[in-house]
């Protein structure tokens, strides 16, 4: 049972490892990189995996490298980006709230994201760019506006949700306006915008994606110390010399544009920010925010979410969200199920 | 009782310099609610000091207030001799534990897991577990009762058993004030006597100082070496319970008639409150009988 190993160096420093943890973590780093792989090899003109690899290392022939490196490998990075970043701001936001309905799908981010794409889309007509940069925009709006009326003397939890739940509400009525002004082809367009959809996706959304990314996990990851110490409560974690106001702020903030980013970049994804946290929580059994299995489950759901879609229904028929509902839906069920036989909830 | 309030104030400022822990001419409030104004407390180095005095008297946001989760609005709490916001919060927090009311055990955490999170103070991103942690956790375990409870899950035991757990937890920061919101609330008689034999224990060990806010006065009568009454957010006497609680500081403190006889286990102060005249009339000649042997 006790799977907590110290590293230790005769120089005073120490690591603290948790080996199932650590087990899990990789095992789904390792299962978002096959996907990967075998998604672009995956499309009208097949790959097989090997010559995928080869051509990743700059060795294969021409045309499988104009294909693996120009079309496919950015709509995949793309995906393991959106999916880590969906990952990481769900655990995040669910870890700040003590909640697992304290997640970005819940609370409204999605939604206000959607609100700005929607505006972008219906009102000016805008390019893939602009839709992307309203996105951004109506979820960084949100995320605000939730933190502002949510404060009262910190962010409490059941606040922190009702809240959001309030703000999505407010904000899907706004949605519902916008679609109902638009005709028939920007609402198609936004629909499919709205399921989520790795589509068309190019360099142009991977460096910013990744420039975030390689800015605010490391900046995530050293504070979640403090972070796992306020599961136990503001006061217990300020008693054990923990800045809450500061770590809560700066972590939110980090949420909201993770989760803001990635869906400018994908659109709202469902379910991944809900469902990643959770079920990586239950592979690991670990207590504490598992925010590093969670970005990589999440990068590995959105993958490989994405794979059966192209090969259960042809490349670019159904979104990648539709998807990631399902499969992580069902998962979460199957694995609440059986933890409930099991004894433990 | 009102020569401990004039002996406190006399010596409130050639002490403050000598005790660890003081609060001087706090004004509290949340937000626009004032709990008590120009408040000044001295926690006597190495005492087990108790906090009394009936609810909303501010008790436990005094107690608040000298662990910093509440800022003054004005006034200031000394910690060391400086003003414990301008303190970095892991140095605090390396002096001064607390047992709060609100502590929520995570899911799935075990007892181990939990006690070794009380060493956050002492780690930082470099220096996560180290020998000294482990044998300081394992100790804390050792110390409150619960080292065979290492592997089990928190939210499998019972009410009192998580108490010492949770102590436990503020044992391993290794702190040599302690503070402590209630502990025995919702614990069971028998627990609650074992949890302030505990706290007993842990303030004569290393001269250990403790902190209580406690809602029994008869406990605190028992158990404190220092006790602080307080009403509508004012000292109303301090000072060892032997001297000072009378059945006429009960009733200005708490506003019930009652006698104080002596404890038969520690010759303390038991208060026994007045009956109702009803019942009195009825019972008068046994509560006599007592009085009298």
């Amino acid at each position: 049972m006790k799977t907590n190993r110290a590293v230790r160096t005769p120089g005073g420093l120490s690591v603290r490892l948790d080996v199932r943890a650590l087990a899990v973590t990789l095992l789904l780093l390792t299962v978002a990189l096959t996907a990967s792989v075998v998604l672009i090899g995956t499309g009208d003109f097949p790959i097989p995996a090997a010559d995928v690899v080869r051509t990743l290392l700059g060795e294969g022939d021409a045309g499988q490298e104009f294909i693996v490196n120009e079309l496919r490998l950015p709509r995949v990075l793309v995906g393991l980006l959106v999916g880590a970043s969906l990952g990481l701001g769900g655990a995040l936001f669910q870890a700040i709230s003590r909640n697992p309905l304290g997640s970005p799908d819940v609370l409204g981010l999605g939604q206000g994201a959607t609100a700005g794409a929607l505006t972008v889309i219906v009102l000016f007509s805008g390019s893939a760019n602009q839709v992307a940069l309203g996105a951004l925009a109506g979820g960084l709006v949100t995320g605000f506006a939730i933190y502002v009326l949510a404060w009262k003397r910190g962010v409490h939890g059941y606040r922190l949700v009702l809240v959001g739940i309030g703000v999505s509400a407010i904000v899907t009525a706004v949605n519902g306006y916008l679609l109902t002004k638009s005709d028939i082809v920007d609402a198609a367009r936004a629909v499919v915008w709205m399921t989520g959809s790795l589509d068309g996706r190019d360099w142009d959304q991977v460096w910013p994606l990744l420039a975030l990314c390689a800015v605010l996990v490391p900046l995530v990851l050293a504070n979640s110390r403090g972070l796992k110490m306020m599961e136990m409560g503001d006061d217990v974690s300020y008693a054990l010399g923990v800045r809450v106001e500061r770590v809560r702020l700066l972590l939110m903030l980090s949420a909201v544009l993770l989760t803001a980013s990635a869906t400018a970049a994908a659109g709202p994804v469902s379910f991944v920010a809900l469902t990643a946290p959770q079920l990586a929580r239950r592979l690991t059994r670990s207590p504490g925010p598992n925010l590093v299995a969670s970005l990589c489950m999440g990068a590995a759901l959105l993958v490989s979410a994405d794979w059966i879609s192209q090969r259960v229904f042809g490349a670019g028929q159904l979104p990648v969200g539709v998807v990631t509902g399902v499969l992580g839906g069902v998962y979460l069920l199957w694995l609440l199920v059986t933890e409930r036989r099991a004894g433990r909830i | 009782m009102s020569d401990g309030n004039t002996h406190s104030s006399g010596t409130n400022h050639r002490r403050s310099t000598v005790n660890r822990l003081s609060a001087e001419n706090v004004t509290l409030a949340y937000d626009q609610r004032v709990i008590a104004e120009q408040l000044s407390v001295e926690i006597p180095d190495n005492s087990f000091t108790v906090i009394v005095g009936p609810n909303a008297c501010g008790k436990s946001t005094l107690l608040r207030a000298l662990s910093r989760m509440l800022k003054p609005a004005a006034g200031r709490v000394l910690l060391d001799g400086q003003v414990i916001q301008s303190l970095p919060a892991k140095k605090v927090a390396r002096t001064l534990g607390l047992l709060p009311q609100s502590s929520i055990a995570p899911d799935g955490i075990t007892v181990g897991d939990l006690v070794g999170r009380g060493r956050y103070p002492h780690q930082g991103l470099l220096r996560q577990w180290s020998a000294e942690d482990e044998r300081v956790v394992q100790e804390s375990m050792a110390r409150t009762g619960v080292a065979e409870l290492a592997e089990r899950y928190v939210d499998e035991l019972s009410g009192g058993q998580r108490q010492r757990v949770w102590i436990a937890m503020a044992l391993a920061q290794q702190t040599p004030l302690l503070l402590l919101d209630e502990p025995t609330t919702y614990l069971d008689i028998q627990h609650q006597i074992d949890v302030l034999d505990l706290c007993a224990d842990l303030h004569e060990e290393h001269g250990r100082t403790l902190v209580a806010v406690l809602h029994d006065l008869n406990h605190a009568a028992r158990y404190a070496t220092h006790l602080i009454a307080l009403r509508e957010g004012k000292v109303i006497a301090q000072g060892a319970p032997n001297d000072i609680v009378t059945a006429g500081l009960v009733e200005e403190v708490f506003g019930m008639r009652c006698q104080v006889i002596d404890d038969p286990e520690t010759g303390t102060p038991l208060v026994v409150p007045a009956a109702r005249t009803a019942r009195a009339r009825r019972t008068a000649p046994k509560v006599a009988a007592t009085g009298a042997s």
